[in-house]
């Protein structure tokens, strides 16, 4: 098997000391921007969405300058809309919804199936392209002049009164949207055909049955956004009288078609997480995850509740009573699947053989803070005590607890899990789990307060407050300080890991999935030979699967010693001797 | 610095809420606390290295699934039929709830009590323990009137009217906030409910009374204003003491069944009354329209709309039997005796 990888024309490089991969086939700019490799085209992805959470982040940053005052004394009332519609519009739309999917997912979801690529390579790249001129578009919007709609673009200030770029911002996020279709059909076509042989539905890793749900909802869900936001953009454009009353229209009708997406959204950023979640929990407690058929449909179950929940938006808006409790009912009900899956990654870790890495903490972490964002989200389905928290801090609150303590905390487990497999490197550990606590810690000093000042009934996108909410928003804000710490250590570690960590080996952390049996970084056609599957998901404990996934790894670690690469032999030996079930390189 | 940690419960509202927010945060402590003991106990029990009893590990159990599945269930749904409760209440106000107009628009609140025709910005004077209705409607975008200490909170739309109500239980000053993102000065769009005792209040009555001349305090009532608007733009030319050709009577409409051209029925109520004026086109009556049709009024500001409405409603209830229109509109006592049409315009 040694050289069936191997480019013909590559074999020259091999001597010296270079065993190919989908990094160092190429190194030319075109190699790069017009590859159809889905390892690569991951690459561009998460490129391209670290600098919208970076520029995310900054809006965040001066959101939480601004609020320690509560007279608004930094920014200027039409700045501070634009500040937090920025940071909402980049955060969901360029950084939550594709972060898990487009980045972790392009890259391991073949290797997990024991594909070549994704089912549609063109499709995938152009995918990108569509992120890329939407996104070029939206930063285009905010730098030549601002949006001030908020993320949620509610008619009819989005369509007829504010006087920001919202066309603009609108198409962008228009064209975001196709990208997202774009991964989705991709992802449905490649987990329904490209599996290995051997690899039936129920032997497949939870993070491609989340995926495939995440998948459906994308497919379903964002058609309908984008067209609402065409809409928009005709009544701005054209006077066409959609949502406008004055012209006839329905302000409310906007509300329901944008949370006919954007609450489904909130289940597109969220179970891509649980999917590494339960990856991440079973390799690390050397367990195959509890109840695996159960926390498999509850990932269905949640994609189908998740669209039938909209209407928990507008309990304040005057719908019809009976509309209320019915979408109220709905909101109570999807919190089972979800509370299911957490009582099965808590008995997971049971008698399990538990290994405190950092993605374990990150993974960790995500239980807790995803569970009291799911509770607190029962506050909101109440219809009574929604009307009293509906459109305050305490939404705010609730919401980053699952979108950044879920979804974001769930993407770090993932990137922390996977980086050596996608980089080849092991980044230093010490300060990963470092970034861990703090990233914990400083979330917990951000959002907690604001729990508290939203039932004190702050009102959101307020810079002007009443002064006795002030001691709250700087207890907020000096959290927001803590957690950007949490957040840019790994920013620097990983950078450094790329020139200066340790070589990671095929396969680190003795993980089971086919992913971890080709080579870290993987070569570019993902394995030499095609995986045959004969073993359930997650089979930690089989001693027999146990040795077929070292073999196989091992098998790789001596292919590249013939090639001729020496592992740091000092450093590998080191970690791996302190290791359970990985190969070792002697 | 003050510290405040829960809102004052000022009104009947605030205290069914917090009753229910107390077990949701009783249910969050107890869950989270519950996971992530147990989660932290099992990570450090079954830590690598631990010499501990692994032997039979349990992969899956229906009896566990359900035993956690099950119980979250019963008590979600138990939480679920509480919030009902009061939640329904607020679309159903007591009859003999004082009502005020609220008109929300980039960037303040115009009030009006139906009552008296006392008008306010961005503050509300009412009594305690009398229930208050608020039928609020927007003149621009979507607002958000909200009272923390009330635990209420109702949109303010464009183009339809909300109800809500509430009924203060203390005397105090609080908040009164947008909550609908409404542009640039949304957060500084607001302003303060004064709930006074019940002689404070009558008090203030009459003093608003007394400033007549100035905009807040038109003493006239809002039905008053509109009968001078029916007056100025001539309504009475078509709309009769009885039903013509031309036009229905107003007289006893309000909350009467209406049929339109294509068959559809709704109730004149205040939405179908709105619409009726400022978009007759899409609100043909059944047998209307062929000797002619009634222009659009739309240039009339929410304010002056409300006021024809306050007019109509003064005209009769289908539930009252009609009286037909004398011509004194000054001596007219209670709303459905007063005077309707004035004679000048009839056709």
């Amino acid at each position: 098997m040694s050289a069936s990888a191997l480019k013909p024309g590559a074999l020259g490089e091999v001597t010296s000391a270079k065993r190919l991969h989908y990094l160092n086939w190429s190194y030319t700019v075109r190699d790069w921007l017009l590859t159809l490799d889905h390892k690569r085209i991951a690459i561009l992805y998460l490129v391209s969405i670290s600098v919208m959470f970076a520029l995310g982040g900054w809006a965040a940053a001066m959101i939480r300058i601004e609020l320690t005052s509560p007279h608004g004394h930094i920014l200027e009332n039409d700045t501070y809309n634009k500040i937090f519609t920025m940071h909402g519009v980049l955060m969901v739309f360029f950084f939550l919804v594709p972060s898990i999917p487009a980045t972790l997912g392009n890259f391991v979801l073949p290797l997990m199936l024991g594909a070549r690529d994704l089912a549609f390579p063109k499709l995938n790249l152009l995918s990108w392209y569509f992120y890329m001129a939407g996104a070029a578009l939206t930063l285009y919007a905010i730098i030549s002049g601002g949006v001030d709609t908020g993320w949620t673009f509610y008619t009819p200030y989005s369509s007829v009164y504010s006087n920001s770029n919202v066309v603009l911002a609108l198409v962008g996020i228009f064209l975001a949207g196709f990208s997202s279709i774009f991964t989705g059909i991709n992802f449905i076509v490649t987990i329904h055909k490209m599996r290995a042989p051997g690899l039936t539905w129920f032997r497949l890793p939870l993070f491609v049955w989340a995926t495939y749900a995440v998948s459906v909802v994308i497919v379903l869900g964002t058609p309908v956004v984008a067209i609402t936001l065409l809409l928009v953009v005709a009544e701005r454009l054209w006077n066409i009288g959609i949502f406008n009353p004055v012209l006839g229209g329905d302000p409310i009708l906007f509300q329901h078609l944008f949370w006919f997406y954007s609450h489904p959204a909130v289940y597109i950023m969220i179970l891509p997480s649980f999917g590494v979640i339960s990856e991440v929990i079973a390799c690390f407690s050397r367990k195959r995850v509890f109840g695996y058929s159960f926390v498999a449909f509850s990932s269905l179950a949640i994609g189908v509740f998740g669209f039938l929940v909209w209407g928990h938006h507008m309990f304040i808006t005057g719908q019809s009573m009976y509309t209320g409790i019915v979408f109220s009912v709905l909101s109570f009900l999807v919190a089972i699947p979800s509370a299911i899956k957490v009582f099965n990654w808590t008995a997971t870790v049971y008698k399990g053989t538990v290994w405190f890495t950092a993605p374990m903490l990150y993974a960790m972490g995500f239980i807790g803070l995803f569970t009291v964002g799911g509770l607190t989200g029962l506050f909101l389905a109440s219809l009574a005590v929604d009307v009293h928290l509906n459109q305050t801090y305490f939404v705010v609150a609730h919401f980053h607890y699952v979108m950044v303590g879920g979804a974001m905390m769930g993407y770090f487990a993932g990137l922390h899990f996977w980086w050596p497999k996608i980089t080849g490197r092991m980044y230093p550990e010490f300060w990963a789990k470092l970034a861990a606590g703090i990233t914990f810690i400083g979330f917990n000093l951000t959002f907690f307060p604001q729990f508290i000042v939203g039932y004190l009934g702050m009102p959101r996108r307020y810079h002007n407050y009443p002064s006795e909410f002030q001691v709250w928003h700087i207890m907020s804000s000096a959290g927001a300080s803590v957690l950007a710490v949490g957040v840019l250590i790994p920013g620097i570690y990983f950078l450094y890991s790329l020139k200066y960590g340790p070589r990671a080996g095929s396969n680190p952390w003795g993980a089971s999935g086919l992913e971890w049996m080709t080579q870290s970084p993987p070569i570019k056609d993902n394995f030499d030979e095609p995986p045959v599957v004969t073993w359930e998901a997650y089979n930690y404990e089989d001693e027999v699967v146990e040795e077929t996934v070292r073999d196989q790894a091992a098998g790789l670690e001596v292919q590249r010693e013939l090639i001729g690469h020496t592992p740091p032999v000092t450093d590998e030996s080191k970690r791996t001797d302190t290791r359970p079930g990985i190969p070792r390189n002697e | 610095m003050n510290f405040p940690i829960w809102p004052e419960q000022a009104s009947t509202f605030a205290t069914e809420v917090d009753n229910i927010a107390y077990v949701l945060i009783g249910l969050t402590i107890f869950f989270t606390v519950a996971v992530m003991l147990a989660l932290m106990f099992f990570a450090i029990r079954y830590r690598r290295g631990a010499k501990v009893d692994r032997s039979n590990p349990v992969h899956t159990s229906h009896t566990l699934e359900l035993a956690w599945s099950v119980p979250p269930l019963i008590i979600a749904l138990g939480v679920f039929a509480w919030s009902v409760v009061p939640y329904a209440s607020v679309y159903n106000p007591p009859k003999d709830a004082d009502e005020v107009y609220v008109i929300g628009k980039r960037w303040m609140w115009h009030l009006q009590h139906a009552d008296t025709g006392i008008r306010e910005n961005n503050e509300l004077h009412i009594p305690i323990n009398r229930a208050t209705k608020l039928t609020i409607i927007s003149q621009d975008v979507i607002h958000g009137f909200y009272v923390p200490e009330f635990r209420v909170k109702r949109d303010a739309i464009p183009g339809y009217y909300n109800t809500c109500w509430f009924q203060p239980t203390k005397v105090g000053k609080y908040f009164l906030f947008c909550t609908e993102y409404c542009g640039t000065n949304h957060s500084q769009m607001g302003g303060w409910v004064y709930v006074m005792s019940a002689a404070d209040y009558a008090q203030w009555e009459k003093q608003k009374g007394r400033k007549s001349g100035s905009f807040e305090a038109k003493a006239t009532t809002p039905a008053d204003e509109g009968e001078a608007l029916f007056r100025q733009y001539g309504c009475g030319n078509c709309h009769t003491a009885t039903d013509t050709a031309r036009a229905p009577s107003l007289v006893g409409l309000y909350g009467k069944e209406r049929t339109f051209t294509d068959g559809s029925k709704v109730p004149a109520d205040r939405n179908y009354l709105r619409k009726a004026i400022i978009m007759p086109e899409n609100t043909l009556l059944k047998g209307y329209g062929t000797v002619t049709r009634m222009p659009s009024y739309k240039d009339l500001s929410e304010d002056d709309i409300n006021q024809l409405i306050a007019y109509i409603q003064s005209l009769g209830a289908v539930t009252s039997a009609p009286k037909v229109a004398t011509t004194d509109t000054t001596s007219a006592a209670t709303p459905s005796s007063r005077g309707a049409q004035p004679t000048r315009n009839l056709p």
